[in-house]
């Protein structure tokens, strides 16, 4: 049985613990410390031998990317955090960012010092005020302590962090896309080459990192490489946030090395919905192939889920019992890509727009039988078509609930309706009225 | 260069080409609707998917890529593999995905379109696309059209978000007035409007108290003079001009390729008409010259040619009245006014082809017997003439466009790039030429070329490219080697001409003399010009040396001329408007026109000659560049040259001049080595200084404006932008004035009154208008032109 291991967590339950004070309290700032006194170049090898992958979803090695910036030139150079957490059911960079701001923060200085960057953004979303605002009030914390700003720490570093808040698209998550609004553009993604580490931000040289994997840094500094990769599996190193929702006990965000399997986060969660069993689950948001309770074992690592057909993510791990009708949930799904495609490239605008009039049609029992032939054919023409991921996972849990449920469409289809009771799915009590 | 392989074809590119464009080099054809081949890759409409491989490692192993890759966004690599739709199952069924979904939010509506018939997207559906579409669900549909410009209709629907429109106006001309809005299925190009964006205008500070008026937060209505292009780059007709828009089929119309008559960049383009009516022009294409943009003015300026004063019946004055006769008899009364002249002088204007203008010229000094001829029916001086007989005339094909692009920098004096270069505009701004601009303020033009600004009111070039003669090469290294452009308005500022030669020998520059009109530099290589003859000679034939156009109207109305013969040009162009009227209405007037135009009122025979594009000809452009272009229409309209053959003819004299054959003869005749005329040597004059009240002024025309070869083109009159009083901030201070206050400029002659715009960069007592827009005609209401000192004064309201 894998324990919780709470580091990057560790905090939220503290009195105020989004202050300074309280986060000093607890150790705070003294990876900062440490990392002043190294090298860069030193911190960067530390992160890269730590195997340190992204937390953002993709899981490229953090301390690779970094080393893919040009030799400095004189010019400046970015660190940007992708704070837009976006992906339905992902939540774990805004309680990071709610509840322990500064270690997000002392993840930045050190990675900016250590890339050699002297104006760091954190791109938030924008829905979350109360993040800003406590995300603001930290800068400002850091900054009065002499934790920001001009020689730092006496150091000689200089460094500014400015918090940036998106208006709420979730192409925007999409690193390049981020970078267009962030330089005040619309937000689509940009043709690669050139990637953001040789002109990214401004043109100019640019690490873009998720909140969790730059927060996962002082921690990685202060306590070295090898006690990370003594965490997880060989390859993917230390701990991890893993939110469950849905219909379990207690849901929440549970922190435990990488490797750790469904079946024990869903008994420390209490357990799917007293009554009922797990239908299907979605292991790292909704951009990814959804899982039975036949995969219940399956180590939740970056290459074991992939080996078991879908993809770590963000390990927004979505619980539906058997009161959920598939096609439903599918049917949401789509909406939202389809609401949130950006427009820019045929395959992904056009084909979600196609698959959520399908599967709108079908859940209102108007479907036909050739339905199942286009449901199954138009995510072919968007995944690898498509400009960027966003396409690619768009189709993700239509293709796989295909694959596990496909009588249920063809009920829907026969019925000429939905054959589920959707009040026993809900989680509150349903209104009528 | 790269060796790739393309469906097993082996083929040689240079590097840096992209695969779409390399498969084109081997004759492969793949579908595709973002690319463009002037435009920067965007891979947005994954059409152009094909499958690729390329050498990895150090045995060079073939690699594929995992899956399809955009053909027009990947630069070929050596040894790179490229499958298309016509050798990789994967690349086909890509492109056939992709063509689906491309489809499936189109309307049917092919045949109501403009585009249809020469659509690429119903020709890659043809190709790419399904016999019967799967889709059943319920289109996206939009109001339509959206008005882009008042030229230019928008039908959403048809619109498959290519982005070549977007594209277009922020790369090439920079006039970003359009972009893409929303998002996903939503997703629509529109211009500034803050419903669709969902922005609320800021009231509060910026608002006009006296009106409550909230003034727009950003977005300029302005959509630039070459809009006009998206139409005809975009892949499907979601882009319709209001001026062709139901009009015709494409399988209705002939296309001819020709040459624009509207400015002196002379741009290749293509006339299509049916059944013996021109429907629309389109950009030709000429890599070396326009690419494949032309400007408005050039793609919808055409109907001045069959407007509904065209002549098609000779004219002549009975009792005062014109009335219509024959030809033969109108010819014999214009050769009984011809032949009984005493002095007669020649005013044919700048529009002419090198045809017609040799024939003037023949005409004048060999039927006539005067030397009173110039074409130059704008303000004109005698250093000017001195100069074009000293440096430009028989020089031959000199400074190109592309050299002149390439130049290390440019110095454009007495030249506004955007309103009066046209074409020449975007090839700087693509180039990214570094431009000096000897003005009075930096234009919007100016600004968008990254251009420095060297500021010099109207008059005083002469004084500043005599300070750059001094300094020379030494003195102004940044200078060294460039090209000099003088426009034909320096003709207005003494001593410019004559000190543009002494900077351009003193900087090694190249000197570029740059004509707004079409027919101006054929006009001079024909010797259109007193004591100038064809190919840049002097006179040797004995005539005495002729009077220029100010000469001949002065003498005209003084009673000293008392015959002239009038070819294609607008009195109200002419220095002093009221004047040549005076003049004209004094002697006798034989005019040769398309229109009636302003002759009407003063001209005893009038004949009717061929448009451009009823009859074949040969401008020269400003490089120099010969442009012949065919007879479009078949048409019983004659050239100028034609006509004046038979009146030579009547007159007793025949000459050579019917035929372009035989004008072309007289010019490989032409033996080089003729002398050249002297430079000019004229001083720049003093700062003048101006008074309270009072300002210099400055005055050019505006690409788009009330120009004759506009006229009876309500869309695109529609689409110029709004006349302008454009002052210093500290004129506006003194005056009490903000932008968009009415303000008077006033001479002796008259007032012209605009809302005002503050230039910040201009000189402190600058005034500039419009030289012939709506409400600002300068010649003929202010009676001045640059460099004059004007009066001002603020209006409460316009119209007062």
């Amino acid at each position: 049985m894998t324990a919780l291991m709470p580091l990057l967590t560790s905090r939220w339950g503290n009195p105020e613990s989004w202050t300074l004070k309280a986060y000093e309290a607890t150790g705070g700032y003294e990876a900062l410390a440490a990392a002043l006194k190294m090298e860069p170049a030193a911190i960067i090898d530390t992160v890269k031998d730590s195997g340190l992958r992204g937390r953002g979803g993709a899981g490229f090695p953090t301390g690779v990317k970094w080393s893919f910036l040009p030799p400095p030139d004189g010019g400046p150079r970015y660190l940007v955090v992708n704070a837009d957490e976006s992906e339905p059911g992902t939540c774990k960079d805004i309680p990071l960012m709610m509840a322990d701001p500064h270690s997000l923060l002392e993840g930045v200085i050190i990675t900016s010092f250590a890339i050699g960057c002297h104006h760091a953004f954190i791109y938030l979303r924008g829905e979350v005020v109360h993040v800003y605002r406590r995300l603001l009030n930290a800068v400002r914390e850091a900054k009065q302590a002499g934790l920001l700003g001009n020689n730092i720490k006496g150091s000689g570093f200089d460094l500014e962090v400015t918090v940036h808040t998106g208006a709420g698209a979730y192409i925007c998550g999409e690193e390049t896309a981020l970078l267009d609004s962030l330089e005040g553009r619309r937000g689509q993604p940009r043709l690669k080459p050139p990637f953001p580490a040789v002109a990214g931000l401004y043109a100019r040289p640019t690490v873009v990192n998720n909140v969790e994997s730059i927060a996962s840094v002082p921690w990685i500094v202060k306590n070295g490489a090898d006690w990370w990769k003594s965490i997880g599996t060989e390859k993917s190193t230390g701990v991890a946030i893993y939110s469950l929702s849905g219909h379990v006990e207690r849901p929440g965000q549970y922190e435990a090395p990488l490797g750790i399997t469904m079946r024990e986060l869903l008994e420390l969660a209490g357990g799917v919905r007293q009554g009922h069993q797990l239908k299907f689950w979605m292991p790292g948001g909704s951009s990814t192939p959804m899982f039975t309770p036949e995969q219940l074992d399956v180590p939740l690592d970056y290459d074991s889920v992939a080996a078991a057909g879908s993809m770590l993510g963000t390990r927004a791990l979505q619980c539906f019992d058997e009161t959920v009708c598939v096609v439903r949930a599918v049917s949401r799904w789509m909406d939202f890509y389809a609401h949130e495609s950006c427009g820019k490239c045929t395959p992904c605008r056009e084909g979600t727009f196609w698959l959520r009039s399908v599967l709108r049609r079908i859940e209102a029992g108007g479907g036909r039988p050739e339905d199942m032939q286009i449901l199954q054919d138009i995510p072919k023409s968007i995944v690898g078509r498509a400009f960027c991921p966003l396409g690619d996972g768009a189709p993700s849990a239509l293709t796989s609930s295909l694959k596990f449920f496909p009588e249920e469409y063809a009920r829907h289809i026969e019925l000429g309706a939905c054959p589920f009771d959707h009040a026993a799915s809900y989680l509150f009590e349903a209104v009528t009225l | 260069m790269v060796t790739c392989t393309i469906d097993g074809i082996e083929i040689d590119v240079p590097k840096g080409t992209l695969i779409i464009r390399a498969a084109e080099q081997a004759g492969i054809m793949i579908p595709r609707f973002c690319d463009h081949p002037l435009l920067k890759p965007v891979a947005a409409c994954r059409q152009c998917l094909v499958d690729v491989a390329s050498p990895f490692g150090p045995e060079g192993k073939l690699r594929p890529f995992p899956k399809p890759q955009p053909a027009c966004a990947i630069e070929v690599t050596p040894g790179m593999v490229v499958g298309t739709q016509m050798t990789s199952a994967a690349a086909k069924e890509a492109q056939e995905q992709v063509a689906e979904l491309v489809l499936i939010n189109h309307p049917l509506d092919c045949p109501v379109c403009d585009k249809g018939g020469e659509c690429p997207l119903q020709n890659q559906a043809m190709s790419t696309g399904r016999p019967v579409s799967r889709f059943v669900d319920k289109k996206n549909t939009f109001p339509k059209p959206l008005s882009l410009t008042p030229q230019i209709l928008l039908d959403r629907e048809r619109c498959v978000l290519c982005q070549r429109c977007t594209r277009f106006a922020l790369q090439i001309p920079g006039d970003p007035f359009i972009a893409l809005q929303m998002r996903g299925a939503n997703q629509q190009i529109g211009t500034f409007d803050a419903d669709v964006l969902g922005v609320a205008p800021v009231a509060g500070e910026a608002a006009d108290e006296s009106t409550g008026d909230v003034p727009a937060v950003c977005g300029e209505p302005f959509a630039g003079y070459f809009a006009g292009n998206i139409v005809q780059i975009c892949p499907v007709g979601a882009l319709t001009s209001a001026a062709y828009r139901f009009r015709a089929r494409p399988f209705d119309l002939v296309s001819t390729a020709s040459v624009a008559e509207h400015d002196a960049n002379c741009s290749a383009i293509r006339i299509d008409y049916r059944r013996g009516v021109v429907l629309r022009r389109q950009a030709g294409d000429d890599p070396t010259l326009n690419q494949e943009w032309i400007s408005d003015k050039d793609r919808f300026g055409f109907r001045w040619q069959t407007a509904p004063d065209r002549l098609d019946k000779p004219l002549v004055r009975r009792d005062g009245e014109l009335v219509e006769v024959s030809w033969p008899v109108a010819i014999a009364a214009a050769a009984e006014i011809l032949g009984q002249a005493k002095t007669t002088a020649v005013l044919p204007g700048g529009r002419l082809t090198l045809e017609d203008a040799y024939a003037y010229g023949v005409f004048a000094r060999r039927v006539l017997g005067t030397d009173n001829v110039d074409f130059r029916a704008r303000v004109s001086s005698a250093e000017e003439a001195q100069f074009l007989a000293h440096h430009v005339a028989g020089s031959g094909a000199g400074v190109s466009l592309e050299e002149l692009i390439a130049a290390p920098s440019v110095v454009l004096a007495g030249f506004e790039p955007e309103e009066e270069g046209g074409i020449l505009y975007l090839r700087l701004r693509e180039a990214g030429t570094k431009v000096y601009a000897l003005a009075p303020f930096a234009s919007r033009g100016v600004q968008r070329l990254g251009g420095k600004l060297i500021r010099c009111l109207p008059g005083q070039e002469g004084q500043w490219l005599s300070e750059l003669a001094a300094l020379g090469k030494a003195g102004k290294p940044e200078l060294a080697g460039s090209v000099i452009v003088v426009g034909e308005r320096l003709a207005s500022s003494p001593g410019a001409f004559s000190n543009a030669l002494k900077a351009a020998a003193a900087l090694d520059a190249k000197l570029v003399w740059m004509p707004r009109r079409a027919g101006e530099r054929a006009a001079l290589e024909a010797g259109l010009l007193p004591g100038l003859r064809l190919g840049g000679r002097a006179a040797q034939d004995g005539l005495p040396m002729g009077l220029d156009l100010a000469g001949s109207v002065a003498a005209a109305a003084a009673g000293e001329i008392d015959t002239i013969l009038f070819g294609g040009l607008e009195v109200s162009d002419l220095p002093d408007p009221h004047l040549a009227r005076e003049a004209f209405a004094k002697a006798k007037v034989v005019a040769l026109g398309v229109r009636r135009g302003a002759v009407e009122s003063f001209a005893d025979v009038i004949l009717p000659v061929a448009p451009p594009q009823e009859k074949a000809g040969t401008f020269i452009n400003w490089e120099g560049r010969v442009r012949p272009f065919p007879q479009v229409l078949v048409s019983t309209a004659v050239s100028d040259a034609k006509v004046l053959a038979r009146l030579a003819e009547a007159l007793g004299k025949p000459q050579p001049i019917g035929s372009v054959a035989a004008v072309h003869q007289a010019l490989a005749e032409l033996k080089p080595g003729a002398e050249r005329a002297p430079a000019p040597a004229v001083a720049p004059p003093p700062v003048r200084p101006t008074g309270a009240g009072e300002a210099i002024l400055s005055t050019w025309r505006m690409q788009v404006d009330c120009a004759a070869g506009l006229d009876y083109e309500p869309y695109l009159a529609a689409s110029a932008p709004a006349p302008l009083v454009r002052m210093s901030s500290e004129l506006a201070r003194e005056l009490g004035v903000k932008d968009s206050d009415p303000v008077a400029v006033s001479t002796k002659r008259g007032q012209i009154v605009l809302p005002c715009k503050v230039e910040a960069t201009a000189a402190a007592n600058l005034i500039h208008l419009p030289a012939k827009s709506p409400g600002s005609w300068v010649l003929e209401t202010l009676g001045v032109t640059s460099g004059a000192v004007v009066q001002l004064a603020a209006l409460k309201e316009v119209g007062q």
